[in-house]
């Protein structure tokens, strides 16, 4: 056979394999409203970037007539790519072919890329779309899960972990999405359950939809569980993109630069977003895009604990991570879901060496049994936890309120922030005065012929004393009392001066935090 | 999802214009303290108030098949005797008494799936 005839032999094989589960199978992923597993990469990558892997990798099961069965790439494309220019190793379940069922050769092919991720030290993409182990393949599915979710946890914080979830993940499937630092859905696609509603009307005989017990809405608002929702599959790609522009290819690595703009100030006037009243509501996002690089923001869980607000913005070009209490929501409380919102991704900025930056305006910790008997000890220490434990950069400005526990919780100096701002309109105290002052002054209070009038008066003492920046700047808790126009430049500076900074704990193999 | 719930989130969006139109409420978080005009997210406003629960009443613990009853109404039990076998997640568990008692009355029968915290007996 002449070299010629050869080459047009691989041609041909390649073209039958790209043809994934045939004509049918793709008619019906198309009539789902989904893109094909190929088209997705192609859309989601820089453009002729994609470069295919194991395309002709066979499985190896004999049994329940398997032995006759040609899935084509065994359910799974592999490759590497660029999204603008950086890096990237990608998979994505073929749901065309077997339903993008999981056996042994395609979790090999999937772990076969995560290893190569890792030793190129890249961000690795994974778009789920199957439909769960194949059960033919009995224990050596169950296996090949395991070796995917053993592979996420040696990578977790070392190269950038994007799951994308375009379809069914059920099962055991979805603990690989839940170990990586990021998930995507996309409404009406995705559908992520352990048990799905068959199981749970069988054996509970509750009736649920796929779409309420695990769809996009429900894991974007409800569980946590996803971190960015998207309408369609389109807006899902150009969110990914946009992540991939904040964040390094690894944790020895810094964000790539952009170029420096100035925030869009004609639109948020930094000096009239905050309300003086404490307790009126604002949105900190516009602080947030007060501050920013062409007030660009983009928020991660934004529907989840909109109570605490997090996300990547830049300063002067450089990425930076935003923890920020959210008064317009719960009064920018914190709770078991906002500390578990926050403290993960300070950890997250922490492994890639982004620099925090946490805007505090909270009145505490949310009261109720339901938050002390979830667990809010527990799940509140893990902010403690986080913050403690960063070594990168960590700025605070106090906007407005920071009371008790909540001061101490949002970098505050005493867990090592390295620069604490305050607004002239910053209230530090140990409480609200109003609390604080039924307390201090019971007795005189209950003894007076008018309690209310005794009690108004003694609010507004406390408040005049103990209610502002300055009682904590004196002690050098908070560095610099700054008006709300210095911040940026403020921020500007202490970015700039922290470039080098060192913060080495003591060895250890790692900490017990409150998981 | 409710249609009420959609509501609040398009109000939690950044859109400046949508986030100067929602309902606040207000929200206290001390004795005495102030409220603060604020958003409620449906989690807070779903969840659930306690009670005290009441020993007396049994509850299912788990989601399952009652399979047996071994007591019937007004017979004296003492803390330990066997109630009864409720199937669940494919073990047939034998639940006790957990305190001395008459049985007041018994609300579910053999072959009946129950739900998780089904009230199954009564004690007085």
């Amino acid at each position: 056979m002449s070299l010629k005839r050869k080459i047009l032999e691989l041609q041909k094989k390649r073209e039958k394999v790209l043809q994934g589960g045939g004509e049918k199978a793709i008619e019906k992923q198309v009539a789902m409203g989904k893109m094909t597993a190929r088209e997705r990469i192609i859309t989601l990558l820089d453009e002729n970037s994609f470069h295919e892997y194991d395309l002709f990798v066979e499985h190896e099961a004999r049994d329940f007539g398997m032995a006759t069965k040609v899935l084509h790439g065994d359910g799974v494309i592999t490759g590497t790519g660029t999204i603008f220019g950086a890096p990237i190793c990608i998979y994505a379940q073929d749901f065309t072919v077997a339903g993008g069922s999981l056996g042994l050769m395609h979790a090999r092919k999937i772990t076969k890329i995560m290893d190569h991720a890792m030793k190129m030290r890249v961000p690795i993409i994974g778009i789920n779309d199957s439909g769960g182990a194949r059960i033919q393949e009995g224990v050596n599915s169950l296996a090949g899960y395991g070796e995917i979710f053993y592979r996420n946890t040696t990578a977790s914080g070392v190269i950038p972990q994007i799951s994308v979830i375009l379809g069914p993940c059920a099962g055991g499937a979805v603990y690989s999405p839940a170990l990586t630092d990021f998930v995507f859905v996309v409404d009406k696609i995705s559908k992520m359950f352990i048990t799905g509603p068959e199981v749970i009307k069988t054996v509970l005989g509750e009736e649920i939809s796929m779409e309420d017990l695990g769809g996009a809405r429900v894991h974007s608002e409800t569980t946590g569980n996803a971190h960015f929702y998207a309408e369609s599959e389109i807006e899902c790609f150009d969110q990914i993109k946009e992540l991939i522009t904040y964040i390094p290819w690894n944790n020895s690595k810094k964000a790539q630069p952009f170029e420096a703009k100035e925030p869009k100030i004609d639109r948020y006037k930094i000096d009239e977003i905050v309300p003086g009243n404490p307790k009126e509501p604002y949105d900190v996002r516009d602080v947030v895009r007060a501050i920013t690089d062409d007030s660009d923001f983009l928020e991660i869980q934004e529907l989840w604990a909109s109570n605490m607000v997090i996300g990547f913005g830049r300063i002067d070009g450089q990425t930076v991570g935003f923890v920020c209490n959210q008064p317009l929501v719960l009064a920018g409380v914190l709770d078991v879901d906002s500390s578990c919102k926050a403290a993960r991704f300070i950890r997250y900025c922490d492994s890639f060496n982004i620099p925090i930056i946490t805007l505090v305006d909270l009145p505490g910790y949310l009261p109720g049994v339901d938050q002390e008997h979830a667990g809010v000890i527990r799940h509140g220490a893990k902010v403690l936890y986080a913050y403690s434990e960063a070594t990168v950069p960590k700025i605070t400005v106090i906007l407005r309120k920071a009371y008790g526990g909540g001061y101490i919780a949002m970098n505050s100096r005493h867990l090592n922030a390295d620069f604490v701002f305050a607004w002239p309109g910053a209230e530090i105290a140990v409480m609200g005065p109003e609390g604080a002052a039924n307390i201090i002054f019971r007795k005189e209070i209950m003894a007076a012929e008018d309690p209310e009038k005794i009690r108004k008066q003694k609010v507004k003492e406390y408040k005049e004393k103990f209610a502002n920046p300055y009682v904590a700047a004196a002690k050098g808790y908070v560095d610099s009392v700054i008006e709300p126009e210095e911040t940026r430049k403020m921020l500007l500076h202490a970015l700039e001066v922290s470039q080098n900074k060192v913060d080495r704990k003591p060895i250890k193999k790692h900490g017990i935090p409150p998981f | 999802m409710a249609t009420k719930e959609n509501a609040e989130n398009n109000a939690s969006k950044s859109n400046k214009e949508e986030a100067q139109k929602p309902r606040f409420s207000s929200l206290v978080i001390q004795e005495q303290g102030a409220k603060y005009k604020t958003l409620l997210t449906e989690k807070y406003k779903n969840r659930k108030i306690w009670e005290q629960p009441d020993v007396r009443k049994i509850k299912s613990l788990i989601p399952g098949t009652v399979i047996k009853v071994y007591v019937e109404e007004g017979q004296k039990v003492k803390e330990g005797d066997l109630m009864m076998i409720l199937e669940a997640m494919k073990m047939k568990n034998k639940i006790y008494f957990p305190m001395d008692g008459t049985v007041k009355k018994i609300y579910v029968s053999e072959e009946e799936k129950v739900p998780k915290d089904h009230l199954m007996i009564e004690l007085e």
